[in-house]
């Protein structure tokens, strides 16, 4: 361009200056404000983001420790198997009283005598519930340790946990708290002795739900969750795709077709909850589906994605330019191996970065979940897409709930491990378009 | 085209599969929200306690929709237990015999207190059902005549009362707990400040007269909760003046961040509740469908273990979380009915 200008631009210096008002001034002035309101608007969002996520992160960062208490248990035949029934009787094993042995150990390193029943009842109380369960399971594993003294960690109960933390505030009256002073002296005693100290809580991981807060995971929703994005992807990406392949590339353009896309961008902004009503009805009721199992809410959350999928897809599909199918036409293809061979592939980044933010949109649903019946109390470990499960959110929203002070830190903590996840999804999905991008 | 191959035959395998799952080997309950914590209590305990069956799934969702649930039929696509916070009524009970589900067995659990509690900055705070009926109406007597509520403080109802503008925040309609607060509180407010007297003699019809007394100010005063106790404790840490509705059960978690209100003189504790001199409480129950007993693995022991003294004897886990056991006579009755087979 600049070689044109040249032969021009000497004379245009002889010329006599006129000075017209082009309101340059103005127009920078404009640019200028306008630039301001852009970087006011990220700003304004970004501050927004921040209190979030400050929010979240300080409250929930604790939850991924946990307090527990290492003391040396012995396992005393005396109140494991008085009577020494369990090689005949197998029951004897698994309803022996447990809790009883993790009381003890812990009343022994305190030096509390075992006669005084008030003390040794809140000595109880300092421990998990859950101690049942898990030295039950030792012992069931392993019977050979009867008789032997091990040394257990064991999960110290929600309202310890919580003090040692400092999320109880323990200067008001001991009467206004869960946690006696007696208890308070004996969780700084042992923590200098650091028989009581904060570990690593892999439990918040693959826990199920649970109603003690220091025991409870989100093991059942990832697993839940897990399954219904695998049937959201396995169901609503090839029909999505199928869909607007159809749509875009044979069916012809006529006001049943516009229908059809006034439609599908429709559905797109309908309310979630909708959805589950439609699976409620269909699922549950007319087809007879199992309740609160992930297959139906994969179903459902397929439905919702759907019209995510076929816009992101058509979208894609437009772009890839014209000329490309022209010439694949001009050699001879036919227009299936146009489109599977030469549009698809070029069209797949798109494709894929629109399945996943459907993906990832789904992965944080509840409100259809709630009518399907996933918001539920689920301990056990779903082995298929049939048994019940919950999900990540709805594990969110059902602790939010809770009245125990332990599960405020631990709904935020759930909150950071969506949205770890949700964060790989949309790097996945930035990769991914960078890896296939063409430009042309 | 593999792709669609594929995905095809996804479908049919989901299908196929949902088919031959039928037996069903996990106990479902839905319901109640105040009922859930302890229900998960029981059903986490029974997972526990009884490793030949699954720890039940418990839903919730509130008495009404759990009951909506229960009543659609039998069968194992439906839930086995509902929760409620009040007893099943008369139409639901219909719609349960209307869909097939005739034989219902009520199992009571304990009882509920319902406090009120302010933020824990404020000083000791007595509460008349007269006091709170005056300040939370829609309309209330004044020189012997219906208006509208013109109280914008507490101590406008009772000088005893902090100075503060009024706010409560009560459970909204949905809610089990809003029935007993109507029941207990308005109502009760009414006859004894002499309201329902006037409001007798401006309205014949003793349903709509019922109705005007317990109607809540809509002035913004009085605000209504649908969701639960976490969110009141949200908007009591906000307004420190405000007053709110909790679960006894709660109230005995949070009690460095609430202070109680007294009820004619009467602290709400466990003993005062079961005793029944608090006079706002109100029983739990779970209805349990008898022709799944049997059926659905697991699903006798659970009710036998629910109800044993064990589970909500005075001394139990549940009563540790703010169950109000019953008196011992009634836990027996209990039992003994449900072991008879007692149906409604």
């Amino acid at each position: 361009m600049s070689q044109v200008v040249t032969p021009s631009a000497t004379p245009a210096a002889a010329r006599p200056r006129v000075r017209r008002d082009i309101g340059i001034k103005r127009r920078y002035a404009a640019e200028r404000r306008f630039r301001a309101y852009g970087i006011a608007a990220i700003l304004f969002g970004l501050v927004f983001l921040f209190m979030l996520l400050t929010s979240v992160v300080s409250k929930g960062y604790t939850a991924f420790q946990q307090t527990m208490i290492t003391v040396p248990i012995e396992f005393s035949e005396q109140v494991i198997d008085p009577n020494k029934e369990r090689a005949t009787n197998p029951q004897k094993l698994l309803t022996a009283n447990y809790p009883v042995l993790a009381r003890n150990a812990v009343a022994k390193v305190l030096g509390v005598a075992e006669n005084d029943r008030t003390k040794m009842r809140e000595v109880g109380q300092m421990l998990s519930d859950s101690v049942r369960a898990q030295l039950r399971d030792l012992v069931v594993a392993n019977p050979s340790i009867i008789g032997t003294t091990q040394s257990v960690r064991l999960l110290a109960a929600g309202d310890l946990d919580s003090a040692f933390k400092g999320q109880i505030d323990l200067d008001v009256t001991e009467s206004n708290r869960k946690i006696s002073d007696q208890q308070v002296g004996w969780m700084k005693q042992m923590a200098e002795a650091g028989t009581l100290a904060k570990h690593f809580n892999t439990g918040i991981f693959v826990n199920g739900a649970s109603s003690r807060p220091e025991a409870a995971g989100v093991g059942v929703a990832l697993i839940g969750s897990f399954y219904m994005m695998l049937i959201v992807l396995v169901l609503a990406l090839p029909i999505g795709v199928a869909a607007s392949i159809y749509l875009e590339e044979f069916a012809p353009k006529n006001r049943f077709t516009d229908l059809i896309e006034v439609n599908i961008n429709n559905l797109a902004a309908v309310p979630s909850i909708v959805y589950g009503l439609l699976g409620l009805a269909v699922f549950i009721n007319f087809m007879g589906l199992p309740r609160s199992a992930s297959l139906i809410g994969g179903l459902v959350l397929t439905l919702m994605t759907l019209p995510t999928i076929i816009i992101a897809t058509r979208a894609a599909l437009k772009a890839v330019p014209p000329s490309i199918r022209a010439a694949a036409l001009g050699l001879g293809a036919s227009k299936m191996q146009t489109i599977f061979h030469h549009v698809l592939p070029l069209a797949m980044p798109g494709i894929l970065t629109g399945t996943i933010i459907g993906l990832a949109h789904a992965l944080g649903e509840t409100a259809p979940l709630l009518l399907i019946g996933m918001v539920a109390f689920v301990a056990n470990y779903p082995t298929t897409p049939l048994d019940p499960s919950t999900a990540l959110p709805v594990q969110i929203y059902m602790w939010a709930n809770e009245a125990e002070r332990a599960f405020v830190e631990r709904t935020s903590g759930a909150i950071i491990i969506l949205l770890l996840f949700l964060i790989a999804m949309n790097v996945g999905a930035i990769l991914l378009r960078r890896r296939f991008e063409r430009r042309w | 085209m593999n792709i669609l191959k594929l995905s095809a035959a996804a479908l049919v395998a989901s299908v196929a599969f949902a088919g031959a799952a039928a037996a069903r080997d996990q106990i479902q309950v839905a319901g109640s929200s105040t009922v859930l914590p302890y229900a998960k209590i029981v059903a986490e305990t029974f997972g526990e306690t009884f490793p030949n069956f699954k720890t039940p799934v418990v839903e919730s969702g509130g008495s009404g929709a759990g009951l909506k649930e229960f009543c659609k039929g039998v069968g194992e696509a439906t839930i086995d237990i509902a929760n409620a916070s009040r007893p099943i009524n008369k139409s639901e009970l219909e719609a349960c015999k209307a869909a097939g589900v005739t034989d219902v067995q009520e199992v009571r659990i304990g009882y509920d207190g319902i406090v009120f509690a302010a933020a824990s900055s404020n000083g000791d705070m007595k509460i008349e059902p007269k006091d709170l009926y005056k300040a939370l109406a829609a309309e209330v007597v004044v020189d012997g005549k219906l208006v509208a509520n013109p109280y914008k403080n507490w101590s406008d109802v009772n000088a005893t009362l902090p100075k503060g503008p009024i706010a409560a925040y009560i459970p909204g309609s949905k809610h089990g707990t809003r029935e007993v607060f109507e029941e207990k509180i308005m109502t009760e407010g009414c006859k004894e400040s002499g309201a329902a007297e006037v409001i007798k003699a401006a309205i014949t019809d003793a349903k709509q007269a019922a109705a005007k007394c317990v109607a809540i100010r809509k002035d913004g005063a009085a605000v209504d909760i649908d969701g639960d106790y976490t969110e009141t404790l949200a908007r009591i840490s906000a307004n420190k003046t405000g007053l709110g509705v909790f679960g006894l059960a709660f109230y005995e978690n949070n009690m460095d961040k609430l202070k109680v209100a007294t009820v004619k003189d009467v602290v709400p504790s466990t003993e005062t509740i079961s005793s029944g001199k608090y006079p706002v409480s109100r029983p739990l129950f779970f209805y349990v469908k008898k022709a799944h007993l049997g059926v659905i693995p697991g699903l006798k022991e659970y009710v036998e273990f629910f109800i044993s003294d064990a589970m909500v004897g005075p001394d139990s886990p549940l009563a540790e979380y703010g169950l109000v056991a019953a008196p011992d006579a009634e836990r027996e009755a209990v039992r003994k009915a449900f072991a008879a087979g007692k149906t409604m």
